[in-house]
Parts: structure tokens; C-alpha cells; sequence
């Protein structure tokens, strides 16, 4: 299958509007199971975006983010046809990555 | 990727009908207080991963017959799914019944590929903090394919109007430990759970804002859950008996509804709490 | 199709590895060094913890146009977007999100390059009803904007 990554990427004017959908648990590690087990922290601490190759935007994520987490940011400079790519990091060492052309 | 073009653009559509709907029972007190938190969540909905799933499900060869489900009849002819979902639920000549989605996936899951249905009808949907479940992803896709479509379930046929009315007793018979019924939180208007607006399913605009909603994902467990979910649930949550998957109750409620909603665009999966 | 396991997304992440390793060396190492996660922010339990692990409590800026619902009905799942007016909070080089009374406060960090604008949107959990931040930082010094959100519990949710 595919990556677990959902991206679009929009020029509005001179504006590459890109939205990011990720699957993923994160999981805080405060919760318990219906056993009531701890459920170890999983989440992704590490999110970059890049627009053919070059980073636009690096972040770093708590586990306060919410599950299949959504990410919207803006750069410029995009035109349409640039490959635009999402990866992420998770504390686990797993990684996934999605990429788009922009509209 | 066509599939992906088009599940964007419907939902964009989807949205924008979300909204009217949302919007039309919006007269109580505290109706719309949710709008904008519900606003802000656009067309992103994590369904879209469930509905690649469910594609994925219907054309992975299972079972003991190793096949997939690529010939299973909904209805429209085998492997017709596009506007399959919302004609139903509708009367089965090969089964001389009426059927929900569920319960033709489970026929078709055993006529089709040999799998025992007690299999799927132990855990037809997923616990909460599981993943989803086959009939889960399969229903969600499924539901995808009829975005954008009237929801018009069969009522040509004699047991198919049998449905409808035993779908409508069952709707309003008060039973249980709470003498409750269906119609208890769903028989009018501006009704609530602490802030949750209880939509009116006896009205046309209540069931066709229900009803082309659902399956939904449900922010709250993170999974997509089904029509014959919210059934089973709501008869939990009167304090009645287990209410089987595809079995005669739940297909003759949900063909009330159905009926109730008739004409109403399905925008399934939809985006819940 | 199967259900992956948390060994199988670990083994197609080692495999995956080497593509993210690749992409993040490709950044300009200049303006990159100076990226490393700021633990201490994210490990602190309050908001003082996290301003003084910033280095700095921010000041209010009416530049920092932040939007959360005034309530939302899933506490899990509370959207948020970041915008910045330019002309009155210029130069962005990252912007932060933080939840009052979680755990720990601090849920992200978002670094941007030039020509990026000051902007992101994104989904938070917020554990109970508090106020949700919004910094900014530039050469200046960081900058934030404050609002509350309610969160609720549903009912059977239809």
C-alpha cells in the first residue's frame, strides 16, 4: 500500500496551499487499555515538508497533537507541476512519506 | 488516482451540502453551537484512508474459495458499485430477502468466497481504540461510491413495503427496562443529549440529514462506523437485546429511515463527534 | 488490505529510513543548524516551565491572528489555525502551539524558511477547557496570542 499520507497542494495566487492528512495513532502514553494496561506513547515527533527537494517546513510534535493528524501550512514560490512531499518521524524510529503534485 | 480525484471533489460537495444540512435544524437554543468547531474541520476527513481500504478489501482474494468479492451482486448486478449503496436496503431474489449492505457483504462473503458468516457476524464492528474492521472498510468505500446520489431503496416489492412497516412499528414500540423506544429521543423536533442535538427521524429532513450521513468517521474512537453500528448501539443504549448485523430488525429500521430520507443526497462517510 | 502490525510499519520504516535521512540532509545546513527539538520546552509541565524553557514569556501581539473554536465538542480533535499579519509582526522564523492545562503544555513547533509563510494549521488535544497559545518567534523576540476553548462532552452522538 501506499504511504499513510493524504496531500494536497493549491497555488492561490503566488501562495502553495498545502494540506496534509496522516495516519497515525498518537497515542500519548497516558491512556489505558480495556485491560488497564498502559498504552505506550507512539507518536510522530518530526514532520517536514518539502517543495521539489528543498524544505519549506520542519516541526517538531508532542504527543498533544491530535490522531491521524492534519497539517495545513503556506509557502511561496510553488508552481503548478512542483512536486511537493510530507514525511514524518515517529518516537519509535518509523517514518512515512506522501508527495503530490501542486494544482 | 481517479478515485482520489473524485472522493476530493465530493467532498468538497459534500461539505458544502454538510453545511445546508447542518444549518436546517439550527432553531433550538443551543442548536449551532458546535458550527464552528465543525467548520473548521473543512473536507478533511480521515475516512478518506478507510475508503482506500474498503477497495482494497473488495478486491483481495479470501476465504477458502480464494476470491474476491468482485462479482458480488448489491444489487445493481455483480460488481456494480457505483449508486449501489444508496438503493438500499432492497429485496434479494436469490435470497427471497430484503437486505442491508452488511448483510449482502456477509452473503457475499460466504457465497462468493466460502467463509463461514458466524466469522464476520462475531465482531462485525471494532471495539473501541481497535482498528477498523473489513465490514467497516468495505461499507465506508461502498457508501463513497454513492456520494452525490438520491438515497432511493427499493419499495417496489411486496416485502420491501413489509419492511418500511415493520421498520416504523419497531421505530415507536416502547420495550426494555426504560420503556423506551426509538422515537423517545428521535420523535421531534429540538430535542438533546446534554449538548447534542437529537435529530428528528420521523421528519424527512431529520432522517436525510441522518441517514446520508452515516457510515461516519467518529472522531471520538478514530474508526468509521456504520449505519448498522448506530443501530446496534442506540438498541444498547435503550437497554435492549444485542441487536444482530443484517439481521431483520436492523435492515427493517434502517429501511424506514431510508425510506423517510428517499430522494436526500447520500455524502457518506460523513464526519461525527 | 492486512492490518499492519506495530513490528510491520517499524520494518517498512527502517526501510523508509533512508529516503527521510536523505531529504532532511538536503536542507541548507546553515540555516538548519540551529534546528535541534527544544526538549525542555516540550518536557515542561506548565505554561511558565515552557516560556522560561523558551528563554522568554512572550508578549502579547496583535499581530498573531489565531483561531480555535470557542467550544468543541471533541476535546481529542480541537482544530486550530496560526496566521500572522506581516506588517505588524514581521520576520517569523517559527511559530508554537501550546494548551494551558495539558500535561505538558507544549504540543508543536513549526519551523519555517523564507518565502514559507507564518502560517500552519493543525488538530490538538485539549484535556480540559483552558487557553490555548499561539507564539511566534522572530529575531525580535517571541510574540503571542491567547484564547479559550471550551470543551465538552457530547451525548450518543448521531
Amino acid at each position: 500500500m501506499a504511504g499513510k499520507i493524504r496531500i494536497r497542494a493549491q497555488l492561490d495566487g503566488d501562495t502553495c496551499e498545502v494540506k496534509a492528512l496522516m495516519r497515525h495513532p498518537m497515542e500519548t502514553g497516558l491512556r489505558k487499555n480495556q485491560a488497564g494496561d498502559a498504552i505506550p506513547a507512539h507518536y510522530i515527533e518530526e514532520v517536514t515538508v518539502t517543495h521539489n527537494d528543498q524544505v519549506v517546513m520542519h516541526s517538531y510534535w508532542g504527543a498533544a497533537v491530535s490522531a491521524n493528524p492534519f497539517l495545513g501550512v503556506r509557502f511561496a514560490g510553488g508552481q503548478a507541476g512542483d512536486t511537493v512531499k510530507v514525511m514524518w518521524r515517529d518516537n519509535t524510529g518509523a517514518t512515512d512519506e506522501g508527495e503530490t503534485t501542486i494544482r | 488516482m481517479g478515485l482520489m480525484e473524485s472522493i476530493r471533489n465530493t467532498r468538497w460537495l459534500s461539505a458544502l451540502f454538510g453545511l445546508l444540512i447542518a444549518a436546517a435544524p439550527s432553531s433550538g437554543e443551543d442548536a449551532g453551537i458546535f458550527d464552528e468547531y465543525r467548520a473548521m474541520f473543512g473536507d478533511d476527513n480521515p475516512a478518506i484512508f478507510v475508503i482506500d481500504e474498503g477497495e482494497e478489501y473488495w478486491l483481495e482474494p479470501q476465504g477458502p474459495k480464494n476470491t474476491s468479492l468482485e462479482d458480488c451482486d448489491l444489487g445493481l448486478g455483480p460488481g456494480v458499485v457505483e449508486g449501489a449503496y444508496a438503493r438500499l436496503p432492497r429485496y434479494f431474489a436469490d435470497v427471497d430477502k430484503v437486505m442491508d449492505v452488511e448483510a449482502r457483504l456477509i452473503f457475499c462473503m460466504g457465497e462468493l468466497q466460502g467463509r463461514p458468516s458466524a466469522e464476520i457476524e462475531g465482531y462485525p464492528y471494532s471495539m473501541r481504540g481497535d482498528l477498523g474492521t473489513e465490514i467497516e472498510a468495505l461499507v465506508a468505500w461502498l457508501a463513497d461510491q454513492s456520494s452525490g446520489m438520491p438515497i432511493a431503496p427499493g419499495q417496489e416489492h411486496v416485502k420491501e413495503r413489509e419492511f418500511f412497516t415493520l421498520g416504523e412499528q419497531l421505530f415507536y414500540y416502547r420495550a426494555g427496562p426504560h420503556d423506551f423506544s426509538c422515537a423517545t429521543c428521535h420523535g421531534q423536533q429540538d430535542k438533546r443529549i446534554r449538548l447534542q442535538s437529537l435529530p428528528d427521524l420521523t421528519s424527512h429532513e431529520g432522517a436525510a440529514a441522518s441517514y446520508s450521513a452515516w457510515p461516519a468517521y467518529r472522531i471520538s474512537e478514530g474508526i468509521v462506523r456504520t449505519m448498522g453500528w448506530r443501530m446496534r448501539d442506540c438498541f444498547r443504549q435503550q437497554r435492549f437485546p444485542l441487536l444482530g448485523v443484517g439481521s431483520d430488525v436492523t435492515v427493517a429500521l434502517q429501511t424506514y429511515l431510508a425510506v423517510t430520507a428517499a430522494g436526500a443526497p447520500m455524502m457518506a462517510p460523513g464526519l461525527k463527534r | 488490505m492486512k492490518r499492519e502490525s506495530g513490528a510491520g510499519i517499524a520494518r517498512r520504516g527502517l526501510l523508509r529510513m533512508g529516503i527521510f535521512v536523505a531529504a532532511v540532509a538536503a536542507v541548507p545546513t546553515k540555516l538548519w543548524a540551529t534546528i535541534t527539538k527544544p526538549s525542555a520546552a516540550f518536557a515542561a509541565t506548565d505554561m511558565d516551565g515552557t516560556f522560561a524553557a523558551l528563554g522568554q514569556t512572550p508578549a502579547e501581539s496583535a499581530g498573531i491572528i489565531f483561531t480555535t473554536p470557542d467550544i468543541a465538542e471533541n476535546g481529542a480533535v480541537v482544530p486550530i489555525k496560526i496566521e500572522v499579519d506581516e506588517s505588524l509582526l514581521p520576520g517569523v522564523r517559527r511559530l508554537y502551539v501550546m494548551v494551558e492545562k495539558n500535561p505538558n503544555p507544549m504540543a508543536a513547533m513549526f519551523s519555517m524558511i523564507e518565502g514559507t509563510r507564518p502560517y500552519v494549521e493543525t488538530r490538538v488535544k485539549v484535556a480540559q477547557t483552558c487557553n490555548l497559545y499561539a507564539v511566534a518567534e522572530t529575531d525580535s523576540g517571541f510574540y503571542m496570542a491567547s484564547k479559550e476553548t471550551k470543551v465538552t462532552l457530547g451525548g450518543c452522538g448521531g
